[in-house]
């Protein structure tokens, strides 16, 4: 059997040092072109949370990617320029104590950030009780819109039946004969609440699984028929942010589209006022 | 074994591996192609998503009429350019196909151990790609629930107008799918098991067919939950049942009268399978760079040994960890936890091969032809493919990035690029063993150049559409104020994929070229170890001539023997000394 090229052809060392260039060139790229404020404006307490477990990520695993991409690249520009291979076996020690080290190094920097930072942000979203003052409300999903219920004045919600739903008179399916559901206060697409107080979010779904999206508050919750998820989380700021549907739910999934107001409380009750007034 | 056939049985209804194998490859390719212009589409849309392409509305004049996509025609198009990359393309020519041609001549074997059962997974899968094709000429078009078939939104006819007909097509394609897959693995399993020749230990097998090994136990323990759930779907859908579908449910205006379903238990059985799935296409494509990477390193690999018990580690933690796609689901949030810390436990095994990848580099004498360079394209794309893995499994960190561009980036950095640059390394080097010619060097290192740098600029784009905020599976971005600011990265990322899927014909021009045209190939082309290059190229039927004793392990690369700076596996231990 013929010998393959055996020796250092010019050819490939030339072609090396351009393949490592362009390891090297996407490594450092990709962290000037990463390095940057990505994430739409916080608008959550327990988002901040969120944000440090990202930024967490984003500048170990962008180290990470750095140093590999630019170790790749000096292999192949090395690589290329040599006449004979080094020693062709590490000792077993040496590959053992690189798994070792290696597989430590990435269970801490993996598991740590899950345990460190991941932990506490997740119960504090899902574990803590949601406090007494709360504002409730009740969004219930269909395709391609957010029905949004408020309990009204005395503060609990009237009951609902599946089988009374009528898209165009009863949307969400009011037991009209319920006293407690007299004075609800139903919105479409529209969600305003009082700053200064926790936002309870019960979730339905008429039809199928939808994802109550509200990026800037760091919130995702899948809205799945017959089960009732809920979200609890407090707004930091005031303003007119949207809600989107990240769960594909038919044609119009891209455009199914709400909007969160946080406002001062004296303006929720005014707004609040307004749309009883229209029920 | 030198039994003479007619055309048929030679060419078409083989038993043969190396026809099958090729069979398989070949009819992958053409459902790569059906995928990539899906792709095409879809990047139109997203890209320039008001723009009339007229000459598109003549050709599609029921998806695209007056030039614009249809929301239906787009949702359609995602899901089918997704089933048909996963199960069509990559689990065809990589798995499948590779599988079946170089799994019997790296073991030493003469076929697979069932060759009949092998042409007959063959035809199946063919069937299979047939009937999905197919699916776009029925009443509403093909599926349109994206390839994960979520129900409701796969369950009811009424809800999207791809469940109508098409879903149902769907299933009985994935059906045929999953039939002819198991065979197929189920084959590989016994044949690396019990036809392996005189010698050829397991700690001896080239990476390559341990990964094709442990891929295929993953395929068999994993898809029977996937073929449970799809029957049950096509009796919600069509029999009445509610497997999937809650009392209470009113979609437009109509009262379901199902009953105490959940649909949950469908995302739990089909990311049961989802995710050993994605480790059956992304571990023989490490496998395969694995055994080019020595070839044009001249040394052996790096920590064989462990990078072997890392793929087993890899296999066995991918079966536990499938909750890591339901973190936002409804799913308890304990066990979100829990998926999260088994989920990073992978990050361990990984590393270690990958580590071990990149150092086979170490000290190396690099010649970088074709194959090598896709290959270093696989280790590059894996590390970055890796890393995105971090925020996912990551259950705190999914809660911002499940279900958008993130996501959509990085699995196409793994189980998109680590798998195409493998596909691609693995035709450049094992096309002159197949057909008896080489490629073309420059039109593959252009093939190289135009393929890799598109590719890594879009899905590393697609991570930050992702953090963003961007959705995936949205028909546009229009809608939403704060998405109009990734209406510039959008732009950059289509015109990028155009360019990707142009130089796609650059590698079919070649391998249509070579094929006739291509420089005649030696029976050992790259000076490798393994048993395929020591039989003529095109290997005749039945392989080997006698029967190979195997007295070494596939690596033995940096030792003078006759032949060269190597020893192939046959080569006896008077002549070289024995590593393993």
């Amino acid at each position: 059997m013929p010998s393959p090229d055996s020796h250092a052809h010019p050819r490939f060392a030339r072609h090396a040092t351009l393949l490592a260039l362009m390891f090297a060139a996407t490594g450092i790229g990709g962290v000037v072109y990463g390095a940057r404020a990505w994430m739409p404006e916080l608008a959550s307490r327990h988002g901040a949370g969120i944000d440090s477990m990202l930024t967490y990520l984003l500048v170990s695993v962008g180290g990470l990617f750095l140093v590999s991409y630019l170790a790749l690249a000096y292999f192949i520009w090395r690589g290329g320029r040599r006449t004979a291979i080094g020693p062709r076996f590490a000792s077993r020690r040496t590959e053992r104590a690189l798994s070792i080290a290696l597989g430590v190094g990435m269970a801490i920097i993996a598991e740590g950030g899950v345990l460190a930072i991941g932990m506490p942000v997740w119960a504090e979203y899902f574990d803590a009780a949601p406090p007494a003052d709360a504002i409730v409300i009740d969004v219930t999903a269909q395709q391609f819109m957010w029905n949004v219920r408020y309990p009204g004045p005395d503060g609990v919600f009237g009951r609902t039946e599946p089988r009374l739903i009528d898209d165009t008179t009863n949307p969400i399916g009011m037991d009209r004969t319920d006293p407690a559901g007299k004075d609800d206060i139903i919105t479409l697409n529209e969600i305003t609440v009082p700053f200064g107080r926790a936002v309870r979010i019960r979730l339905h779904s008429k039809d199928v699984i939808h994802s109550f999206f509200l990026p800037n508050f760091r919130v995702k919750q899948d809205a799945v028929p017959g089960m009732t998820p809920e979200v609890v989380f407090f707004p930091t700021k005031t303003g007119h942010f949207e809600i989107a549907c990240a769960e594909l739910c038919g044609l119009a999934h891209y455009r199914m589209r709400g909007f969160f107001n946080v406002v001062p409380p004296a303006d929720f009750d005014t707004w609040l006022h307004k749309q009883q007034e229209s029920q | 074994m030198s039994e003479q056939h007619g055309f048929v049985r030679r060419y078409v209804f083989s038993t043969d591996h190396k026809t099958i194998g090729i069979q398989y490859i070949l009819t992958g390719l053409l459902m790569a192609l059906a995928g990539g212009l899906l792709a095409t589409l879809i990047r139109l849309q997203l890209g320039w998503p008001d723009h009339q392409w007229l000459f598109l509305s003549r050709l599609l004049p029921k998806g695209m009429p007056s030039g614009v996509m249809t929301p239906e025609f787009y949702l359609a198009v995602v899901t089918m350019h997704g089933t048909i990359m996963v199960f069509f393309f990559i689990s065809y020519v990589l798995v499948s196909g590779f599988g079946n041609y170089l799994v019997p001549l790296q073991v030493g074997a003469r076929d697979m151990a069932f060759p009949f059962l092998n042409m007959l997974s063959y035809w199946i899968a063919f069937l299979a790609a047939g009937v999905m094709l197919a699916s776009f000429f029925v009443e509403g078009g093909a599926a349109a629930a994206g390839w994960t078939a979520y129900p409701p939104l796969s369950a009811v006819s009424s809800a999207v107008p791809g469940s109508q007909m098409g879903q149902t097509i769907w299933i009985l394609s994935m059906a045929l799918f999953i039939a002819s897959f198991t065979m197929s693995g189920l084959n590989i399993v016994a044949t690396v098991f019990s036809v392996r020749a005189p010698g050829m230990w397991m700690m001896r097998l080239p990476l390559t067919v341990w990964s094709y090994f442990i891929a295929s136990i993953l395929g068999l323990l994993a898809f029977p939950p996937l073929t449970a759930a799809a029957v049950m779907l096509l009796l919600d859908r069509h029999f009445g049942t509610s497997f999937f579908l809650p009392s209470g449910m009113v979609i437009g205006n109509t009262h379901l009268t199902n009953t105490g379903g959940s649909p949950l238990l469908w995302q739990h059985l089909f990311w049961f399978l989802g995710h050993p799935e994605v480790y059956v296409l992304i571990l023989p494509a490490l496998g395969v760079a694995c055994d080019i990477i020595p070839a044009f390193t001249r040394k052996p690999v790096f920590g064989y040994r462990m990078s072997v018990w890392c793929l087993m580690a890899v296999g066995c933690l991918s079966m536990i960890v499938w909750g890591h796609h339901m973190f936002v689901s409804g799913m308890s949030p304990f066990t979100g936890e829990y998926f999260s810390l088994v989920t990073l436990t992978i990050t361990v095994p990984m590393t270690i091969f990958g580590v071990n990848m990149l150092a086979s580099l170490w000290g190396a004498k690099l010649q970088l032809r074709v194959p090598m360079m896709f290959s270093l394209g696989v280790l590059a794309l894996f590390g970055s493919g890796g890393f995105g893995g971090l925020f996912l499994g990551n259950a705190t960190a999914d809660m911002q990035l499940h279900d958008t561009y993130f996501v959509v980036g990085h699995f196409h950095m793994m189980i998109g690029g680590v798998t195409l640059l493998a596909t691609f390394g693995a035709i450049y080097f094992w096309f002159p063993k197949m057909f008896g010619r080489m490629m073309n060097e420059t039109l593959g290192k252009l093939h190289f150049w135009t393929t890799f740098l598109p590719f890594f600029t879009i899905f590393f784009m697609q991570h930050f559409l992702g953090l963003q905020g961007a959705p995936r599976r949205y028909y546009a971005f229009t809608a939403y104020d704060y998405l109009q600011k990734t209406r510039g990265q959008n732009l950059i990322i289509s015109i990028a994929a155009m360019i990707l899927v142009s130089s796609q014909c650059v590698f079919a021009i070649n391998f249509v070229w070579s094929l006739f045209k291509g420089r005649v190939a030696e029976a050992n082309p790259w000076g490798a170890t393994t048993l395929e290059w020591t039989v003529p190229s095109p290997p005749p039927h039945g392989n080997f001539g006698n029967m190979p004793v195997v007295e070494r392990w596939a690596y033995e690369y940096g030792v003078q023997t006759v032949d060269g700076d190597f020893a192939v596996q046959t080569v006896p231990s008077q002549i070289a000394p024995v590593s393993a």
